[in-house]
Protein backbone atom coordinates (compact mmCIF):
# COMPACT_ATOMS: atom_id res chain seq x y z
CA UNK A 1 0.00 0.00 0.00
CA UNK A 2 2.82 2.65 0.81
CA UNK A 3 4.30 1.70 -2.39
CA UNK A 4 1.45 2.36 -4.02
CA UNK A 5 1.21 5.96 -2.44
CA UNK A 6 4.45 6.40 -2.65
CA UNK A 7 4.08 5.87 -6.63
CA UNK A 8 1.44 8.75 -6.64
CA UNK A 9 3.51 10.94 -4.87
CA UNK A 10 6.10 10.24 -7.55
CA UNK A 11 3.71 10.83 -9.70
CA UNK A 12 2.29 14.07 -8.80
CA UNK A 13 6.13 15.41 -9.06
CA UNK A 14 6.20 13.83 -12.76
CA UNK A 15 2.68 15.55 -13.85
CA UNK A 16 3.66 19.09 -12.03
CA UNK A 17 7.27 19.02 -13.10
CA UNK A 18 7.45 18.09 -16.74
CA UNK A 19 4.91 18.49 -19.62
CA UNK A 20 2.61 21.64 -18.98
CA UNK A 21 0.11 19.72 -21.18
CA UNK A 22 -1.57 18.15 -18.92
CA UNK A 23 -3.64 20.95 -17.49
CA UNK A 24 -4.64 21.35 -20.72
CA UNK A 25 -5.42 18.16 -21.23
CA UNK A 26 -7.62 18.29 -17.88
CA UNK A 27 -9.30 21.53 -19.29
CA UNK A 28 -10.15 19.78 -22.43
CA UNK A 29 -11.39 16.64 -20.87
CA UNK A 30 -14.10 18.44 -18.77
CA UNK A 31 -15.00 21.10 -21.24
CA UNK A 32 -15.90 17.88 -24.18
CA UNK A 33 -17.66 15.76 -21.45
CA UNK A 34 -19.52 19.01 -19.98
CA UNK A 35 -20.27 20.30 -23.55
CA UNK A 36 -21.71 16.65 -24.26
CA UNK A 37 -23.72 16.29 -20.81
CA UNK A 38 -25.35 19.68 -21.28
CA UNK A 39 -26.78 18.50 -24.69
CA UNK A 40 -27.52 15.18 -23.19
CA UNK A 41 -29.57 16.81 -20.18
CA UNK A 42 -31.05 19.33 -23.08
CA UNK A 43 -32.23 16.75 -25.17
CA UNK A 44 -32.64 13.84 -22.59
CA UNK A 45 -34.43 15.17 -19.96
CA UNK A 46 -37.68 16.31 -21.73
CA UNK A 47 -37.42 13.37 -23.70
CA UNK A 48 -37.87 11.67 -19.97
CA UNK A 49 -40.05 13.69 -18.90
CA UNK A 50 -42.12 13.36 -22.34
CA UNK A 51 -42.10 9.35 -21.87
CA UNK A 52 -42.86 9.40 -18.24
CA UNK A 53 -45.80 11.60 -18.56
CA UNK A 54 -47.41 9.90 -21.75
CA UNK A 55 -49.20 6.86 -23.20
CA UNK A 56 -48.37 6.18 -26.01
CA UNK A 57 -48.21 2.73 -28.48
CA UNK A 58 -45.14 1.45 -28.35
CA UNK A 59 -43.82 3.08 -24.82
CA UNK A 60 -42.37 0.11 -23.51
CA UNK A 61 -40.40 -0.99 -26.87
CA UNK A 62 -38.97 2.31 -26.78
CA UNK A 63 -38.18 2.09 -23.30
CA UNK A 64 -36.72 -1.47 -23.39
CA UNK A 65 -34.40 0.39 -26.18
CA UNK A 66 -32.99 2.91 -24.21
CA UNK A 67 -32.50 0.81 -21.19
CA UNK A 68 -30.34 -1.13 -23.77
CA UNK A 69 -28.63 1.72 -25.04
CA UNK A 70 -27.62 3.05 -21.61
CA UNK A 71 -25.31 -0.35 -21.09
CA UNK A 72 -24.24 0.24 -25.01
CA UNK A 73 -20.48 0.22 -25.42
CA UNK A 74 -19.32 3.83 -26.44
CA UNK A 75 -16.69 1.70 -28.62
CA UNK A 76 -19.59 0.48 -30.77
CA UNK A 77 -20.73 4.23 -30.36
CA UNK A 78 -17.66 5.37 -31.84
CA UNK A 79 -17.48 3.22 -34.66
CA UNK A 80 -20.43 4.18 -36.04
CA UNK A 81 -19.61 7.74 -34.96
CA UNK A 82 -16.76 6.97 -36.92
CA UNK A 83 -18.22 5.68 -39.92
CA UNK A 84 -20.89 8.19 -40.08
CA UNK A 85 -17.99 11.10 -39.89
CA UNK A 86 -15.51 10.22 -42.30
CA UNK A 87 -14.58 11.57 -45.50
CA UNK A 88 -15.93 8.86 -47.52
CA UNK A 89 -19.01 8.88 -45.07
CA UNK A 90 -22.71 10.20 -45.22
CA UNK A 91 -21.49 13.08 -43.19
CA UNK A 92 -17.72 13.47 -44.68
CA UNK A 93 -18.95 16.78 -45.72
CA UNK A 94 -19.07 18.32 -42.43
CA UNK A 95 -14.89 17.70 -41.84
CA UNK A 96 -15.84 16.71 -38.83
CA UNK A 97 -13.51 13.57 -37.93
CA UNK A 98 -10.79 13.94 -35.41
CA UNK A 99 -11.95 16.96 -33.93
CA UNK A 100 -13.54 17.84 -30.54
CA UNK A 101 -16.59 18.36 -32.04
CA UNK A 102 -16.55 14.56 -33.63
CA UNK A 103 -15.75 13.78 -29.80
CA UNK A 104 -18.94 15.55 -28.19
CA UNK A 105 -20.97 13.97 -30.92
CA UNK A 106 -19.89 10.00 -29.64
CA UNK A 107 -19.99 11.56 -25.95
CA UNK A 108 -23.66 12.93 -26.28
CA UNK A 109 -24.87 9.81 -27.71
CA UNK A 110 -23.26 7.68 -24.76
CA UNK A 111 -24.67 9.84 -22.13
CA UNK A 112 -28.16 10.62 -23.84
CA UNK A 113 -29.88 7.66 -23.27
CA UNK A 114 -28.38 7.17 -19.46
CA UNK A 115 -29.82 10.70 -19.00
CA UNK A 116 -33.72 9.75 -20.34
CA UNK A 117 -33.68 6.51 -18.65
CA UNK A 118 -32.49 8.25 -14.98
CA UNK A 119 -35.36 10.74 -16.02
CA UNK A 120 -38.19 8.65 -16.58
CA UNK A 121 -37.24 6.85 -13.41
CA UNK A 122 -37.43 9.30 -11.60
CA UNK A 123 -40.22 11.02 -12.82
CA UNK A 124 -42.45 7.73 -12.66
CA UNK A 125 -41.61 7.57 -8.83
CA UNK A 126 -43.80 10.73 -7.87
CA UNK A 127 -46.70 10.10 -6.87
CA UNK A 128 -49.09 9.43 -9.93
CA UNK A 129 -51.68 12.09 -9.55
CA UNK A 130 -49.25 14.95 -8.30
CA UNK A 131 -49.43 16.61 -11.90
CA UNK A 132 -53.14 16.85 -11.59
CA UNK A 133 -53.26 18.08 -8.12
CA UNK A 134 -50.52 20.94 -9.38
CA UNK A 135 -53.17 21.67 -12.08
CA UNK A 136 -56.25 21.78 -9.84
CA UNK A 137 -54.00 24.24 -7.59
CA UNK A 138 -53.43 26.30 -10.69
CA UNK A 139 -50.34 25.79 -12.05
CA UNK A 140 -50.13 26.18 -15.38
CA UNK A 141 -48.29 23.90 -18.12
CA UNK A 142 -44.65 25.65 -17.86
CA UNK A 143 -45.14 25.65 -13.89
CA UNK A 144 -46.28 22.12 -14.00
CA UNK A 145 -43.32 20.82 -15.12
CA UNK A 146 -40.88 22.87 -13.02
CA UNK A 147 -42.69 21.78 -9.96
CA UNK A 148 -42.29 18.64 -10.90
CA UNK A 149 -39.07 18.75 -11.78
CA UNK A 150 -37.92 20.39 -8.46
CA UNK A 151 -40.24 17.48 -6.97
CA UNK A 152 -37.77 14.78 -8.91
CA UNK A 153 -34.27 17.11 -8.35
CA UNK A 154 -32.65 14.00 -6.68
CA UNK A 155 -33.28 11.48 -9.71
CA UNK A 156 -32.70 14.01 -12.28
CA UNK A 157 -29.19 15.10 -11.02
CA UNK A 158 -28.01 11.37 -10.77
CA UNK A 159 -29.05 11.25 -14.33
CA UNK A 160 -26.69 14.07 -15.17
CA UNK A 161 -24.04 12.60 -12.69
CA UNK A 162 -24.26 8.91 -14.75
CA UNK A 163 -24.37 10.52 -18.06
CA UNK A 164 -21.28 13.00 -17.06
CA UNK A 165 -19.27 9.92 -15.11
CA UNK A 166 -20.27 7.28 -18.36
CA UNK A 167 -18.20 9.68 -20.85
CA UNK A 168 -15.66 11.33 -19.04
CA UNK A 169 -14.25 8.07 -18.04
CA UNK A 170 -14.90 6.63 -21.58
CA UNK A 171 -12.06 6.03 -23.89
CA UNK A 172 -12.71 3.73 -27.11
CA UNK A 173 -15.74 6.63 -28.69
CA UNK A 174 -13.20 9.14 -27.64
CA UNK A 175 -9.89 7.42 -29.04
CA UNK A 176 -12.08 6.58 -32.40
CA UNK A 177 -13.32 9.41 -33.21
CA UNK A 178 -10.94 12.27 -31.73
CA UNK A 179 -7.67 10.61 -33.13
CA UNK A 180 -6.05 11.27 -29.24
CA UNK A 181 -4.37 14.22 -31.07
CA UNK A 182 -1.90 15.99 -28.66
CA UNK A 183 -2.59 18.95 -29.13
CA UNK A 184 -6.70 19.07 -29.90
CA UNK A 185 -8.20 16.03 -29.10
CA UNK A 186 -6.32 14.26 -26.68
CA UNK A 187 -8.13 13.71 -23.12
CA UNK A 188 -7.11 12.21 -19.67
CA UNK A 189 -8.40 8.63 -20.50
CA UNK A 190 -6.83 7.96 -23.97
CA UNK A 191 -3.90 9.97 -22.50
CA UNK A 192 -3.91 7.14 -19.87
CA UNK A 193 -3.87 4.37 -22.77
CA UNK A 194 -0.53 5.93 -24.76
CA UNK A 195 1.37 6.55 -21.38
CA UNK A 196 0.41 2.82 -20.85
CA UNK A 197 1.46 1.94 -23.78
CA UNK A 198 4.68 3.77 -23.79
CA UNK A 199 5.35 2.26 -20.67
CA UNK A 200 5.01 5.20 -18.80
CA UNK A 201 3.53 3.40 -15.98
CA UNK A 202 4.06 5.88 -13.49
CA UNK A 203 2.66 9.11 -15.49
CA UNK A 204 -0.33 6.48 -16.71
CA UNK A 205 -1.01 6.30 -12.99
CA UNK A 206 -1.03 10.10 -12.08
CA UNK A 207 -3.09 10.94 -15.27
CA UNK A 208 -5.91 7.97 -13.51
CA UNK A 209 -5.62 9.94 -10.19
CA UNK A 210 -6.19 13.17 -11.93
CA UNK A 211 -9.30 12.14 -13.78
CA UNK A 212 -10.94 10.53 -10.37
CA UNK A 213 -10.26 14.01 -8.70
CA UNK A 214 -11.54 15.88 -11.82
CA UNK A 215 -14.97 13.44 -11.91
CA UNK A 216 -14.85 14.08 -8.10
CA UNK A 217 -14.86 17.32 -7.61
CA UNK A 218 -17.81 17.87 -10.52
CA UNK A 219 -19.83 14.93 -8.78
CA UNK A 220 -19.16 16.76 -5.55
CA UNK A 221 -20.33 20.28 -6.67
CA UNK A 222 -23.48 18.32 -7.90
CA UNK A 223 -24.27 16.56 -5.30
CA UNK A 224 -24.06 19.97 -3.17
CA UNK A 225 -26.29 21.23 -5.15
CA UNK A 226 -28.68 17.69 -4.89
CA UNK A 227 -28.60 17.85 -1.06
CA UNK A 228 -28.70 21.29 -0.39
CA UNK A 229 -32.24 21.84 1.67
CA UNK A 230 -32.61 18.70 2.21
CA UNK A 231 -30.61 16.90 5.32
CA UNK B 1 -1.93 -2.42 -25.48
CA UNK B 2 -0.16 -3.80 -27.90
CA UNK B 3 3.16 -2.06 -25.77
CA UNK B 4 1.95 -4.11 -23.15
CA UNK B 5 1.75 -6.98 -24.96
CA UNK B 6 4.29 -6.55 -26.68
CA UNK B 7 6.30 -6.02 -22.91
CA UNK B 8 4.93 -8.95 -22.17
CA UNK B 9 6.30 -11.08 -24.99
CA UNK B 10 9.76 -9.78 -24.53
CA UNK B 11 9.61 -10.78 -21.08
CA UNK B 12 8.48 -14.58 -21.87
CA UNK B 13 11.09 -14.62 -24.55
CA UNK B 14 13.78 -13.42 -22.95
CA UNK B 15 12.84 -15.68 -19.97
CA UNK B 16 12.49 -18.72 -22.65
CA UNK B 17 15.65 -17.95 -24.01
CA UNK B 18 17.33 -17.65 -20.82
CA UNK B 19 15.97 -21.29 -19.68
CA UNK B 20 17.21 -22.62 -23.00
CA UNK B 21 20.55 -21.65 -22.94
CA UNK B 22 20.47 -22.77 -18.67
CA UNK B 23 19.43 -26.40 -20.11
CA UNK B 24 21.47 -28.78 -22.03
CA UNK B 25 20.45 -27.70 -25.76
CA UNK B 26 19.39 -30.48 -28.43
CA UNK B 27 22.63 -30.65 -30.28
CA UNK B 28 21.16 -29.67 -33.49
CA UNK B 29 18.86 -26.18 -32.38
CA UNK B 30 19.74 -22.69 -32.65
CA UNK B 31 18.41 -19.90 -31.06
CA UNK B 32 17.35 -16.86 -33.30
CA UNK B 33 17.19 -13.59 -31.51
CA UNK B 34 15.63 -11.15 -34.48
CA UNK B 35 13.40 -8.19 -34.37
CA UNK B 36 9.13 -8.49 -34.74
CA UNK B 37 9.62 -6.75 -37.66
CA UNK B 38 10.88 -9.88 -39.52
CA UNK B 39 8.82 -11.86 -37.41
CA UNK B 40 5.87 -10.04 -37.74
CA UNK B 41 5.95 -9.47 -42.06
CA UNK B 42 5.51 -13.44 -42.04
CA UNK B 43 9.08 -13.61 -43.42
CA UNK B 44 10.45 -15.81 -40.82
CA UNK B 45 7.51 -18.16 -41.22
CA UNK B 46 8.92 -18.67 -44.87
CA UNK B 47 12.09 -18.93 -44.16
CA UNK B 48 12.59 -20.66 -41.00
CA UNK B 49 10.97 -23.85 -41.99
CA UNK B 50 12.88 -23.90 -45.28
CA UNK B 51 16.33 -23.73 -43.19
CA UNK B 52 15.39 -26.76 -40.65
CA UNK B 53 14.30 -28.69 -43.87
CA UNK B 54 17.38 -28.26 -45.50
CA UNK B 55 19.29 -28.16 -42.66
CA UNK B 56 18.09 -30.90 -40.36
CA UNK B 57 18.63 -27.84 -37.86
CA UNK B 58 16.03 -26.84 -35.25
CA UNK B 59 15.54 -22.47 -34.98
CA UNK B 60 14.49 -21.35 -32.39
CA UNK B 61 12.77 -17.94 -33.19
CA UNK B 62 13.26 -14.95 -29.93
CA UNK B 63 12.12 -11.69 -31.58
CA UNK B 64 12.31 -9.14 -29.64
CA UNK B 65 12.86 -5.47 -30.26
CA UNK B 66 16.63 -4.70 -31.83
CA UNK B 67 17.77 -3.60 -28.94
CA UNK B 68 16.99 -6.89 -26.44
CA UNK B 69 18.09 -8.83 -29.50
CA UNK B 70 21.60 -7.65 -29.24
CA UNK B 71 21.81 -7.63 -25.23
CA UNK B 72 21.03 -11.28 -26.26
CA UNK B 73 23.98 -11.60 -28.08
CA UNK B 74 25.99 -10.04 -25.30
CA UNK B 75 25.16 -12.67 -22.83
CA UNK B 76 25.51 -15.54 -25.01
CA UNK B 77 21.94 -16.25 -24.89
CA UNK B 78 21.51 -16.63 -28.54
CA UNK B 79 23.49 -18.18 -31.10
CA UNK B 80 22.62 -16.03 -34.41
CA UNK B 81 21.24 -12.21 -34.49
CA UNK B 82 19.11 -10.84 -37.85
CA UNK B 83 18.69 -7.27 -36.43
CA UNK B 84 18.49 -3.45 -38.57
CA UNK B 85 20.29 -1.21 -36.14
CA UNK B 86 23.70 -0.48 -38.15
CA UNK B 87 24.70 2.22 -35.09
CA UNK B 88 23.94 0.13 -32.46
CA UNK B 89 25.56 -3.50 -33.83
CA UNK B 90 28.83 -1.38 -34.02
CA UNK B 91 29.13 -1.23 -29.94
CA UNK B 92 28.57 -5.23 -29.33
CA UNK B 93 30.85 -5.68 -33.09
CA UNK B 94 33.45 -3.82 -30.97
CA UNK B 95 32.86 -5.57 -27.91
CA UNK B 96 33.51 -9.17 -29.66
CA UNK B 97 29.89 -9.99 -29.12
CA UNK B 98 28.86 -10.22 -32.50
CA UNK B 99 31.60 -11.61 -35.64
CA UNK B 100 31.14 -12.59 -39.39
CA UNK B 101 28.07 -9.96 -40.02
CA UNK B 102 26.65 -9.76 -43.25
CA UNK B 103 24.28 -7.80 -44.38
CA UNK B 104 21.02 -9.55 -45.43
CA UNK B 105 18.18 -7.54 -46.78
CA UNK B 106 16.67 -3.98 -45.91
CA UNK B 107 13.13 -2.44 -46.41
CA UNK B 108 12.60 1.33 -45.84
CA UNK B 109 10.43 3.98 -44.57
CA UNK B 110 8.74 6.46 -47.13
CA UNK B 111 6.71 9.77 -46.65
CA UNK B 112 3.48 9.37 -47.90
CA UNK B 113 0.58 12.27 -48.30
CA UNK B 114 -2.14 13.94 -50.10
CA UNK B 115 -2.63 12.39 -53.69
CA UNK B 116 -2.35 15.70 -55.08
CA UNK B 117 1.01 16.44 -52.77
CA UNK B 118 -0.01 20.00 -51.41
CA UNK B 119 3.49 21.03 -49.90
CA UNK B 120 4.98 19.81 -52.70
CA UNK B 121 7.02 17.14 -51.48
CA UNK B 122 7.08 15.06 -54.60
CA UNK B 123 10.01 17.24 -56.59
CA UNK B 124 12.32 17.07 -53.68
CA UNK B 125 16.03 16.09 -54.03
CA UNK B 126 16.98 14.92 -50.62
CA UNK B 127 14.94 14.03 -47.08
CA UNK B 128 15.74 17.05 -45.98
CA UNK B 129 13.96 19.12 -48.27
CA UNK B 130 10.87 17.31 -48.47
CA UNK B 131 10.57 17.56 -44.53
CA UNK B 132 11.50 21.51 -44.51
CA UNK B 133 8.95 21.43 -47.34
CA UNK B 134 6.34 19.20 -45.45
CA UNK B 135 6.99 22.04 -42.20
CA UNK B 136 6.28 24.71 -44.14
CA UNK B 137 3.19 23.88 -46.03
CA UNK B 138 1.42 21.01 -44.73
CA UNK B 139 0.26 19.18 -41.64
CA UNK B 140 2.35 16.13 -40.63
CA UNK B 141 0.82 13.13 -38.60
CA UNK B 142 3.70 11.67 -36.35
CA UNK B 143 3.11 8.05 -33.99
CA UNK B 144 4.24 9.97 -31.41
CA UNK B 145 4.65 6.66 -29.13
CA UNK B 146 8.46 6.01 -28.64
CA UNK B 147 8.30 3.60 -31.87
CA UNK B 148 11.48 3.16 -34.06
CA UNK B 149 9.07 4.83 -36.87
CA UNK B 150 8.70 7.63 -34.01
CA UNK B 151 12.64 7.40 -33.50
CA UNK B 152 13.39 7.72 -37.52
CA UNK B 153 10.75 10.73 -37.89
CA UNK B 154 12.57 12.58 -34.92
CA UNK B 155 15.68 11.99 -36.10
CA UNK B 156 14.72 13.17 -39.74
CA UNK B 157 13.33 16.52 -38.37
CA UNK B 158 16.86 16.94 -36.79
CA UNK B 159 18.58 16.47 -39.89
CA UNK B 160 16.58 19.01 -41.67
CA UNK B 161 17.18 21.13 -39.14
CA UNK B 162 13.16 21.75 -38.28
CA UNK B 163 12.23 21.78 -34.60
CA UNK B 164 9.04 19.61 -34.85
CA UNK B 165 7.37 21.06 -31.71
CA UNK B 166 7.66 24.57 -33.40
CA UNK B 167 5.33 23.19 -36.32
CA UNK B 168 1.51 24.12 -36.04
CA UNK B 169 0.27 21.36 -38.05
CA UNK B 170 1.98 18.29 -36.65
CA UNK B 171 -0.02 16.48 -34.41
CA UNK B 172 0.85 13.11 -32.61
CA UNK B 173 -1.72 10.40 -32.45
CA UNK B 174 0.09 8.01 -29.65
CA UNK B 175 -0.80 5.29 -31.69
CA UNK B 176 -0.37 2.55 -34.14
CA UNK B 177 1.00 2.49 -37.56
CA UNK B 178 -2.01 1.86 -38.82
CA UNK B 179 -4.73 4.56 -36.74
CA UNK B 180 -1.86 7.12 -37.59
CA UNK B 181 -2.06 6.74 -41.26
CA UNK B 182 -5.95 6.94 -41.05
CA UNK B 183 -5.62 10.14 -38.98
CA UNK B 184 -3.00 11.05 -41.88
CA UNK B 185 -5.19 9.99 -44.60
CA UNK B 186 -8.67 12.03 -43.10
CA UNK B 187 -6.76 15.12 -42.15
CA UNK B 188 -5.43 15.45 -45.48
CA UNK B 189 -1.67 15.39 -43.89
CA UNK B 190 1.71 13.61 -44.38
CA UNK B 191 3.29 10.85 -42.37
CA UNK B 192 6.43 8.54 -42.18
CA UNK B 193 5.72 4.87 -42.49
CA UNK B 194 7.43 1.93 -43.02
CA UNK B 195 6.80 0.62 -46.60
CA UNK B 196 5.33 -3.11 -45.50
CA UNK B 197 2.18 -1.47 -43.46
CA UNK B 198 1.37 1.12 -46.21
CA UNK B 199 1.28 -1.61 -48.68
CA UNK B 200 -1.09 -3.70 -46.50
CA UNK B 201 -2.95 -0.84 -45.91
CA UNK B 202 -3.05 1.19 -48.95
CA UNK B 203 -6.41 0.09 -50.55
CA UNK B 204 -8.82 1.58 -48.10
CA UNK B 205 -6.72 5.02 -47.81
CA UNK B 206 -6.12 7.87 -50.03
CA UNK B 207 -2.71 8.07 -49.33
CA UNK B 208 -0.01 8.31 -51.79
CA UNK B 209 3.86 7.71 -51.60
CA UNK B 210 5.23 11.19 -51.77
CA UNK B 211 8.95 10.65 -51.44
CA UNK B 212 11.39 7.57 -50.55
CA UNK B 213 14.98 6.36 -51.36
CA UNK B 214 16.68 8.16 -49.70
CA UNK B 215 20.01 6.21 -47.91
CA UNK B 216 18.55 7.97 -44.52
CA UNK B 217 15.13 6.22 -45.22
CA UNK B 218 16.84 2.41 -45.58
CA UNK B 219 16.28 0.27 -42.78
CA UNK B 220 19.65 -2.45 -43.63
CA UNK B 221 19.42 -5.97 -41.87
CA UNK B 222 22.43 -7.48 -41.08
CA UNK B 223 23.03 -11.03 -39.45
CA UNK B 224 25.73 -12.27 -37.04
CA UNK B 225 27.34 -15.32 -35.38
CA UNK B 226 27.54 -14.78 -31.44
CA UNK B 227 31.42 -14.97 -30.88
CA UNK B 228 31.89 -18.82 -29.43
CA UNK B 229 35.14 -17.49 -28.77
CA UNK B 230 33.60 -15.11 -26.06
CA UNK B 231 30.86 -16.92 -24.76
CA UNK B 232 30.14 -20.23 -23.96
CA UNK B 233 27.99 -22.96 -25.73
CA UNK B 234 27.79 -21.20 -28.72
CA UNK B 235 26.38 -23.85 -31.47
CA UNK B 236 28.87 -22.41 -34.28
CA UNK B 237 28.29 -24.86 -36.81
CA UNK B 238 24.22 -24.50 -36.92
CA UNK B 239 24.64 -20.44 -36.37
CA UNK B 240 27.12 -20.64 -39.42
CA UNK B 241 24.90 -22.55 -41.57
CA UNK B 242 21.64 -20.42 -40.84
CA UNK B 243 23.96 -17.45 -41.93
CA UNK B 244 24.99 -19.24 -45.27
CA UNK B 245 21.38 -19.90 -46.03
CA UNK B 246 20.43 -16.14 -45.85
CA UNK B 247 22.82 -15.00 -48.34
CA UNK B 248 22.52 -17.77 -50.43
CA UNK B 249 21.33 -16.19 -53.86
CA UNK B 250 18.20 -18.70 -53.64
CA UNK B 251 17.35 -17.54 -50.55
CA UNK B 252 17.97 -13.81 -51.41
CA UNK B 253 15.62 -14.43 -54.58
CA UNK B 254 12.95 -15.68 -52.30
CA UNK B 255 13.03 -12.67 -49.89
CA UNK B 256 13.29 -10.36 -53.05
CA UNK B 257 9.77 -11.91 -53.92
CA UNK B 258 8.30 -12.30 -50.54
CA UNK B 259 4.91 -10.69 -50.50
CA UNK B 260 5.65 -8.85 -53.66
CA UNK B 261 2.82 -10.77 -56.01
CA UNK B 262 0.54 -9.46 -52.94
CA UNK B 263 2.16 -6.19 -53.02
CA UNK B 264 2.91 -5.52 -56.17
CA UNK B 265 6.76 -4.39 -55.22
CA UNK B 266 8.99 -6.30 -52.70
CA UNK B 267 8.55 -5.91 -48.54
CA UNK B 268 12.52 -6.79 -48.74
CA UNK B 269 15.07 -6.09 -51.20
CA UNK B 270 18.22 -8.81 -51.05
CA UNK B 271 21.70 -7.08 -50.14
CA UNK B 272 24.19 -9.88 -49.87
CA UNK B 273 23.96 -10.54 -53.73
CA UNK B 274 26.71 -8.92 -55.49
CA UNK B 275 25.56 -5.90 -56.76
CA UNK B 276 24.52 -5.37 -60.85
CA UNK B 277 24.93 -2.62 -62.21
Amino acid sequence: MSELLDGMRQSWGLLAGSRSGVAVIAARTVLISGAATILAVLIGVPSGYAIARTRFRGRTLVLGFINTAMGMPPVVVGLVVWLLLVRSGPLGYLDLIYTRGAMVIAQFLIATPIVVGFTVASLQALPPRLPDLLAVLGAGRLRTIWLLAREAKLGLLVAVMAGFGGIISEVGASMTVGGNLERSTRVLTTAIVTETSRGEVERALALGVLLLALSFAVNLTLTVIQQRRRA
Amino acid sequence: MGGIVRGLCCVFAVVSALTTAAHARPQNAIVLATTTSTQDSGLLDVLVPRFEKESGIEVKVIAVGTGAALRMASTGDADVVLVHAPDAEKKYVGDGDLVEGRPVMHNDFVIVGPPEDPAGVRGSKAIAEAMKAIAARAGFISRGDDSGTHKQELALWAAAGVDPRSLAKREETGQGMGATLNVADQKRAYALTDRGTYLALRKRLGLTIAFEGDPTLLNIYHVYVVNPAKHKNIRIEGARAFVAFLVSPVIQQVIGDFKRQEYGQSLFFPDALPRRQ
